[in-house]
């Protein structure tokens, strides 16, 4: 069996008297693809916190990489990536590099500084998202696409297991997230690296995913991505209250 | 003034004191900029008046503390203040910045109090507001040589932890930082610097020292760094024009550093706009 990475049992969760997330069950194993789909507010967001150990469900089990949450440490072996929108202030004054490298600052922990070999690890991360050439400039100067990438690269260089992406192509235009996509499958395929992505975009990603899991409060779905082509669109309309398309 | 220098402690004393602060308030500042923390600083400094006016109220009225430094007062005051923002923003979490005129008022309401029940230490006060020359106590300069040591201890220490906090604090949060207990003890080391800078620059304009340089440093570095590199470059130039001019012309060296440091960024912001219509000159003339 492959070894499991994220394994949650029963968790829920809820915003004052909001109920969010319902009992949720489920595993995602070394070497998935995951696409979790659901509608806006339907939880997914909430479920990313919980992994990242940034809220505390109210009941329920969640084990990283076989650990309990509680005592994981980790950390840093878990990228994430979050929805470019809310994600930093575009006028900071900090050059790719710089931020690059602060992708090192978790798996160095306190006292210790990036030494010589953080360059070459900042410009190898760059390298795997297509970015190298853009090392010196500063990121404000980016577009979204190309700031995404580099929000990557920052997950790459602490050589993370398992890459966790939150709407990662919100404000990127068409054709760049098709390569955005390929980037993701290729570091899927070559690296081995675990990937959970949070998206609406079904049709987009479909081809390069192993699993699917649709939330909406509950868990509706989980397997893999063959079986859920065959689900009824009806049966997709009445998890999430309206139509969500997909590709065969 | 080179001369005068060496034979003046009292020169000496705000001489060294101003080379610190110049390296001390830009180089904290970058991150109170990037931040957005700037009010903040304003509000602390404003805190810190309290303790000074607490303390010279004490002095004059109890005689076992006639001689009590000051500074102590403020440091305690504008560290008390720190920690009291923190809890406040935690409090009003959707109202964060409701902290800063709370805490503002609160000081400058003390403040005052202590002002008014006090009489007579108008020209140490006016050396507290707007900063002094020749008021900076040998004691003085040694508290700034500690707060610096600390500065510099604690930003060696946590200076990537800062960055990654500053530039995305969910992602800080999400890589397992103790964000809340960094961020506590930054408000800390702001305090600190706010309370060494006072007695060169003065309670009312410290904020400055922190963040127009920081602003001139912005419009033309590339990279972090290179932020605080220039940054700390500025307020230093403005810092040692600062001081020579308020010394020759009698001046209090709040003003003259204050707008020494605009001139700069004015400066800045003029020789900027020169290149980059040069550069797009250049470039209509090759197409």
């Amino acid at each position: 069996m492959k070894k499991s990475l994220i394994d949650i049992k029963n968790v829920s969760f809820q915003y004052d008297y909001t109920q969010v997330l319902k009992n949720i069950s489920f595993r995602v194993e070394e070497g998935d693809f995951l696409a979790l789909l659901g509608p806006n507010g339907s939880g997914k967001s909430t479920l990313l916190k919980i992994i990242l150990g940034l809220l505390k469900p109210m009941s329920g089990e969640i084990k990283l990489f076989g650990v309990p949450s509680s005592t994981f440490k980790h950390r840093e072996w878990i990228g994430y990536v979050s929805q470019k929108s809310n994600a930093f202030n575009s006028g900071f004054p900090a050059t790719v590099q710089e931020v690059v490298k602060s992708g090192l600052s978790k798996k160095l922990g306190l006292f210790k500084r990036p030494g010589r070999d953080a360059k070459e690890k900042v410009l190898e991360a760059l390298k795997a998202v297509g970015m190298e050439a853009f090392i010196n400039r500063n990121i404000g100067e980016l577009s979204g696409g190309q700031q995404q990438r580099v929000f990557i690269a920052r997950a790459l260089v602490s050589e993370p297991r398992l890459l966790i992406l939150d709407e990662p192509t919100v404000g990127i235009d068409h054709e760049n997230v098709q390569s955005f996509y390929d980037m993701l499958a290729k570091l899927n395929r070559e690296q081995g690296i675990t990937m959970i992505l949070v998206t609406h975009d079904v049709d987009t990603v479909s081809n390069r995913i192993s699993h699917v899991a649709c939330l909406n409060q509950t868990i509706h779905f989980h397997g893999y991505k063959n079986e859920f082509d065959t689900i009824s669109h009806d049966a997709l309309d009445a998890w999430y209250g309206h139509s969500v398309r997909k590709i065969h | 003034m080179i001369e005068a220098i060496f034979n003046y402690e009292f020169l000496q004393n705000a001489f060294f004191s101003g080379l610190l602060i110049g390296i001390l308030a830009p180089l904290l500042g970058v991150f109170i900029v990037v931040r957005r923390l700037s009010l903040i600083a304003d509000a602390l400094s404003h805190v810190t008046l309290a303790g000074i006016a607490g303390s010279l109220y004490i002095s004059q009225s109890v005689t076992a503390f006639a001689m009590l430094n000051p500074i102590y007062l403020g440091i305690l005051a504008s560290v008390s203040g720190s920690i009291l923002i923190e809890r406040l923003r935690r409090l009003y979490k959707h109202y964060e910045e409701l902290a800063i005129p709370i805490i503002m008022s609160g000081g400058i309401g003390i403040s005052a109090i202590f002002i008014s029940l006090a009489s007579g230490f108008s020209t140490d006060l006016m050396s507290y507001l707007f900063g002094s020359v020749s008021a900076v106590s040998r004691q003085d300069l040694w508290v700034v040589v500690g707060i610096a040591a600390v500065v510099i201890i604690f930003l060696f220490i946590f200076f990537k932890e800062l960055f990654v906090l500053s530039f995305d604090e969910e992602y800080a949060k999400a890589s397992g930082l103790p964000a809340r207990w960094i961020h506590l003890l930054f408000m800390i080391v702001t305090a600190l610097v706010i309370a060494a800078s006072m007695r060169i620059v003065g309670i009312l304009l410290v904020s400055s020292l922190m963040t127009l340089p920081v602003a001139a440093a912005m419009r033309l570095a590339k990279g972090f760094k290179q932020t605080i590199i220039y940054a700390i470059v500025f307020g230093e130039t403005a810092v040692l024009i600062g001081l020579v001019s308020a010394f020759y012309l009698d001046l209090a060296p709040g003003g003259t550093i204050v707008v020494t440091s605009i001139l700069i960024l004015l400066l800045v912001i003029l020789v900027k706009k020169i290149v980059f219509k040069m550069a797009t000159k250049r470039e209509e003339v090759a197409q």
